[in-house]
């Protein structure tokens, strides 16, 4: 965590509105609430707009987006500086990589995807390239310990990461290409990489429940002395 | 009611509240940073820790509500403690956390002395820190001309963030970030714009906020404290007034829960800065065009020898907006003296009579009476700019969802949703035969922007009808509310300074119809350049410039003076340092002045003019109550009608913050005014 801050005034665009389709979404969004708490629609809708940023959040998307809800701009910029998910600054043109740097991904040599970051893209985080193309930051535990290390990319996660896979998922990227999401070591989802190790084999018939005699008092109530009887 | 065991001791409380105020209750006193009576819950401070039994873990008594405990096993009440080692812990490594952050900057911090933080950590502080890594560094915010940030201070207790979005109205701080990194802000640092933004600063447990204007002036205990009344407007607020040697400091409130509950506005608590400039500290006579110091002796004798040469009926006075009763009082009794009935406390010629009734000029409803009313239409009134303590009164009950309110006039952000019926007079009289409202508790809020036009008395005419067609007026209900902007004018309306049967109005006054003219601080009416003007007033403002004799009074905190706020609340105000050089409090200049015009007052003291002015008003003896008015003379008003034009009511008040001659003065109200003009000018592009 650290303090976050609206991107430098050269940096942000004069204006912002949403496309139609985008406002048509916008308005659907917000009937869902009802009238006088469309406020409520604020993070979807600001999410949407960051999307047709190019995945940054500027001023006058802020701005636009609390005029559409009714809100005081210093209530979305509440929302935008709180969520983390929300970029103040502009992002790589065709990535930004989310670079998980939570133990479990540390531990299976997260270290060596974050150099190739800092190597190719840039070496501080939330800096964009030379190219304009890609940027990076670190983030918490997305969740895929399972298949660490991982990063996530927009809406996919690549996942059972190595140094040179990682690499060829950013060339891949960077001719305009969109590389399969998930593991890269040819591994389905998060199913054990040598093969099953467990359930390997069919049994032929139920195991038998090992005996457990009921016990006194157990039953229903009224069940007892005339059925004994 | 729901009883309630608090250290042993059994209380019945409410159950709607909090423990906290079932702690207070029952005389335990809780120490809090977030929690304020007056604004919404947050519990985010943890500092109001206690123990509840069968709980495990203690409970923040802020957000924990009496109904929400559950009894005893054998039903007996539930049991709070609020003295165990257990809450003492607790509440010590709260503040061991709060302190983790906060600065040890005391000495050079404008809140110690009266630091809650500060306080709190005598009674639950630890020693020493073992905290030993870098404290966090937070960047100050730039808040607008009033409220100096210091941020590293800040400990996130949100009062000014609630207080803004709530009681305010004006949503402009937040907390942006998260966590560690939470700062508080204006949206950009952009300036506040709330008129009742000063409010924060009293409202921060901390240094964090703190007042620009009084930034390293002085510490709290070598401050005396004098119990006072606001006179920015009409409302009355309770005010303290704290001085050092001659000069004031600061003004604060007061907690007065039938009038201003613990809010002032800005005009109110920053145009102090104006009492020590542009003073008139010593009498001027005009001569030969010029005006040059004098004597009191040689001033009166000027206005003597030119009252000797003046008819008795070209003779007159205006009293100012921010006189106080007993120096209107003594100017009434002395133009009555030298046979004159020349005299009016109107300036901005409302069409407001005392011979209506009392009832005809008061806001009946009263201030408190607004926290029960269920319908409001404003006419031609702006009350954010007129009276904000009293607007937040309004907004306080609209956010109940219980108050219905219209306007009839201006298009303004009143920080409130209502109904806009109209512009002008066309829509009021849409009111004229109204069915009954089904409404039990209707004010009819009428402004000075609807009265003080030619058609004034028609339009007041006007709305009494409304109010009594609609139903505002009921057993024990009077909605008929007029909303004044000069805090003497209900006391120089009460007194009858006004006009007598032959005798002239300020209007006629002030364009030439008479040739003496006393000014009591009148500075918001211009002078035709004939008449000999008489000037008793503080500041050099337009009536002094305008002025042949000057003499030098005493601004509201130099004086002890009676003023009647809009409601009809009669106030005394204390006095809290002396007039500068050779000013004196009016009504002993008025006293001193009669004697050499050989038309000398019967009093000598205050007492014995307050002797006679009790004598003569005695509703004026009962401070801090309301004689309320007689209804019926709403109704008389009512059928008096006449015709009003068409022209649309405006807002008697353009620049909130330079509404009388100390603001005017005032260094700290012109920033104020220029950032409000460079707001409204972004607002509107």
């Amino acid at each position: 965590m650290s303090v976050r801050r609206l991107a430098p005034p050269e940096q942000q665009p004069a204006s912002f509105a949403f496309t139609p389709e985008n406002l048509a979404w916008a308005k659907r969004e917000m009937t869902k609430y009802p009238e006088g708490r469309q406020a409520s629609a604020v993070i979807p809708i600001l999410w949407r707009a960051q999307e047709q940023c190019g995945g940054w959040t500027p001023r006058a998307a802020i701005e636009y987006v609390a005029a559409l809800l009714g809100m005081a701009p210093i209530r979305v910029l509440e929302v935008a500086t709180f969520y983390t998910m929300f970029q103040l600054a502009p992002v790589g043109r065709k990535a930004h990589v989310q670079w998980c740097g939570t133990t479990p991904c540390l531990l299976r040599g997260g270290e060596e995807i974050k150099k190739v970051c800092q190597r190719r893209i840039h070496h501080e985080p939330f800096h964009v390239s030379a190219d304009g193309d890609f940027s990076w930051e670190e983030v918490e535990c997305l969740g895929a310990c399972v298949n660490a290390p991982m990063v996530q990319i927009g809406k996919d996660t690549y996942e059972d990461l190595t140094p040179e896979s990682f690499e060829k998922v950013l060339d891949a990227i960077a001719r305009g290409e969109s590389p399969r999401p998930g593991p890269q070591n040819g591994r389905q989802f998060s199913a054990p990489l040598g093969g099953d190790t467990t359930l390997t084999t069919f049994p032929s018939s139920p195991a038998p429940l090992p005996n457990h005699p009921r016990q006194a008092g157990e039953g229903r109530v009224g069940e007892g002395a005339s059925g004994k009887a | 009611m729901t009883k309630i065991i608090v250290d042993g001791a059994e209380v019945d409380v409410p159950p709607e509240y909090t423990l906290l105020q079932a702690c207070e209750a029952a005389g335990a006193e809780i120490p809090r940073f977030c929690f304020h009576e007056r604004l919404s819950i947050a519990g985010n401070c943890r500092m109001c820790l206690v123990e509840l039994v069968g709980s495990p873990k203690p409970v923040a008594s802020c957000a924990w509500a009496v109904r929400d405990c559950r009894p005893g096993p054998k039903g007996e009440p539930p049991e709070v403690k609020t003295r165990t080692p257990m809450v003492r812990k607790a509440r010590e490594g709260v503040m061991e956390f709060l302190l983790i952050n906060h600065p040890l900057d005391c000495p050079i911090c404008d809140q110690g002395g009266e630091c809650d933080l500060q306080d709190q950590a005598m009674a639950y502080g630890v020693d020493s820190s073992r905290f030993k890594e870098n404290k966090r560094a937070v960047e100050d915010k730039y808040l607008g001309a009033l409220v100096k940030t210091s941020m590293n201070r800040c400990i996130q207790c949100t009062r000014c963030v609630r207080f803004a979005t709530e009681v305010a109205g004006v949503p402009e701080l937040g907390a942006i970030g998260r966590g560690e990194d939470m700062e508080i802000t204006t949206y950009l640092e952009q300036a506040m714009v709330s008129e009742l933004q000063g409010n924060v600063v009293d409202l921060c447990p901390v240094g964090a906020l703190t007042s620009k204007p009084y930034a390293f002036a002085a510490r709290p205990w070598e401050l005396t404290n004098t119990e006072s009344i606001d006179v920015t407007d009409a409302v009355g607020c309770a005010i303290r007034v704290d001085t050092r040697g001659r000069e004031v400091m600061r003004v604060l409130p007061r907690i007065n829960e039938d009038v201003n509950e613990e809010w002032i506005s800005d005009k109110t608590r920053h145009q102090i800065d104006g009492l020590r400039v542009q003073r008139l500290d010593e009498p001027y006579v005009r001569q030969g065009g010029r005006l040059r110091p004098a004597t009191w002796s040689e001033a009166f004798h000027a206005i003597a020898a030119k009252l000797r040469a003046t008819r008795r009926e070209r003779i007159g006075a205006i009293a100012g907006d921010l006189a106080a009763v007993e120096e209107m009082f003594a100017l009434k009794d002395l133009l009555v003296r030298l046979g004159s009935t020349n005299f009016d406390c109107r300036q901005d010629g409302t069409a407001l009579d005392p011979r209506w009734g009392r009832s005809s000029y008061l806001f009946n409803a009263t201030i408190p009476g607004i926290d029960e009313a269920d319908g409001l239409m404003i006419i031609g009134s702006n009350p954010r700019k007129e009276a904000p303590v009293l607007n937040a009164r309004i907004r306080k009950r609209w956010r109940t969802g219980a108050l219905k309110i219209g306007v009839i006039g201006e298009r303004a952000d009143l920080t409130y949703d209502y109904a806009y019926l109209g512009a002008g007079p066309e829509t009021l009289a849409r009111f004229a035969e109204h069915p009954p409202a089904r409404l039990s508790r209707q004010i009819w809020l009428v402004g000075q922007g609807a009265l003080a036009r030619p058609d004034g008395a028609a339009v007041l005419s006007a709305v009494a009808r409304a109010a009594v067609s609609t139903g505002a007026l009921t057993d024990g209900w009077n909605g008929f509310s007029v909303l004044h902007t000069a805090a003497a004018r209900v006391g120089g309306l009460d007194i009858g300074f006004v006009p007598g049967d032959s005798g002239l109005t300020a209007a006629a006054m002030a364009s030439g119809g008479v040739d003496v003219l006393f000014l009591l601080g009148a500075d918001e009416i211009e002078v035709e350049s004939r008449a000999f003007v008489i000037y008793i007033g503080t500041h050099g403002d337009r009536g002094a410039q305008r002025a042949d004799v000057i003499l030098p009074g005493a601004a509201y905190t130099e004086k002890s003076g009676i003023y009647v706020n809009t409601e009809g609340r009669v106030q005394m105000g204390d006095r809290a340092a002396f007039p500068p050089g050779n000013a004196r409090e009016d009504w002993a200049i008025l006293r001193a002045l009669s004697e050499a015009i050989g038309a000398k007052l019967p009093y000598d003291s205050l007492a014995q003019l307050r002797a006679a002015l009790f004598k003569a008003f005695p509703h004026l003896a009962r401070i801090g109550a309301i004689m309320p008015g007689n209804p019926d003379d709403v109704r008389k008003v009512a059928m008096r009608g006449g015709a009003m034009e068409k022209a649309p009511f405006r807002s008697p008040i353009d620049d909130f913050y330079l509404t009388n001659p100390i603001a005017r003065a005032s260094a700290v109200m012109a920033e104020c005014s220029a950032l409000a003009e460079r707001a409204a000018a972004t607002a509107a592009e």
